[in-house]
């Protein structure tokens, strides 16, 4: 799997491609991590467009990264989700507490609100 | 060389608990499962579902430690039945892992969705476990028949379909 931290506002776009499971979710969230602190971020956008699996690790870490951005005021929005990835947000009621775009930009929107 | 004698169609496969085999344990099933034709979704159901059964007995069973992980994935006819098993640590209450969100290790992260989503994405699931002596989780998934042409449909003989005049 493979990870990509960019900065758009106050928030870090963490684009997810390959499989996110419990093997490659540990080195994810260190990389996350780092970035978030490393580039004074807010919210945390996850782009899943190149995601191609995802399981409940990926809640695991989605739930941890909510925690992480809540702490600090921040918000978490996922972007492009796929059919086989909202079965597993919707099934663990994630959506109750990130938000879901069609796209990073509309995501951005969400979060930065007009407030850009 | 040996008849086969009234053998299903299976495969089995053992490996160690290293936490790279859970993709691995995902490629077997997706290879195995192909010759059902089965559809993009119950790929991704019985793939994530492995990936689940497969976790939990490396991170659960084994705590991270190395020991084997057995795997068996059995066809008959449409019905596909998966079998993941350790001779790790056990677990003492089934019930109470089977709960939404528990889990034995929040430490690390983990969601606790684990057997809720093998639950959600297979038709049946059943877990037998005894501390000390390992865990054995078996789900079976019964996959649709594949549509012969959708675009295409037969003629239909039972008359609703209008334009034939006979009675």
């Amino acid at each position: 799997m493979d990870v990509k931290c960019r900065k758009i506002g106050r928030c870090l776009v963490v684009t997810l491609s390959g499989e996110m499971d419990h093997h490659s979710a540990s080195a994810a969230r260190r990389q996350i991590d780092g970035a978030f602190h490393a580039e004074g971020a807010q919210h945390i956008i996850f782009d899943c467009h190149p995601l191609a699996f995802m399981d409940s690790a990926g809640l695991g870490l989605v739930m941890g990264r909510y925690r992480t951005a809540a702490s600090l005021g921040g918000k978490v929005a996922l972007a492009c989700v796929s059919r086989q990835l909202d079965r597993i947000f919707t099934m663990a009621g994630i959506y109750r507490i990130v938000q879901k775009a069609p796209s990073v930009e509309a995501a951005v929107q969400l979060l930065e609100g007009g407030h850009a | 060389m040996h008849a086969t004698q009234n053998l299903s169609d299976f495969i089995e496969a053992t490996f160690s608990s290293r936490s790279e085999n859970e993709a691995l344990a995902r490629v077997i099933v997706s290879a195995f499962a192909a010759r059902l034709d089965p559809t993009l979704e119950e790929l991704d159901d019985v793939r994530t579902a492995v990936s689940e059964a497969v976790t939990n007995a490396i991170v659960h069973g084994y705590r991270g430690g190395l020991g084997q992980v057995h795997m068996r994935c059995e066809l008959q006819q449409r019905t596909l039945t998966i079998a993941v098993e350790d001779e790790g640590v056990g677990i003492a209450d089934v019930e109470q892992a089977m709960q939404p969100l528990y889990t034995s290790r929040p430490e690390e992260e983990r969601s606790g969705m684990g057997f809720t989503m093998m639950q959600a994405f297979m038709d049946k699931l059943s877990v037998e476990s005894k501390p000390g002596c390992g865990t054995k989780v078996v789900m079976c998934k019964s996959f649709r028949v594949p549509q012969d042409d959708a675009t295409n449909p037969e003629p239909d003989s039972s008359g609703q379909t209008g334009g034939h005049e006979e009675p």
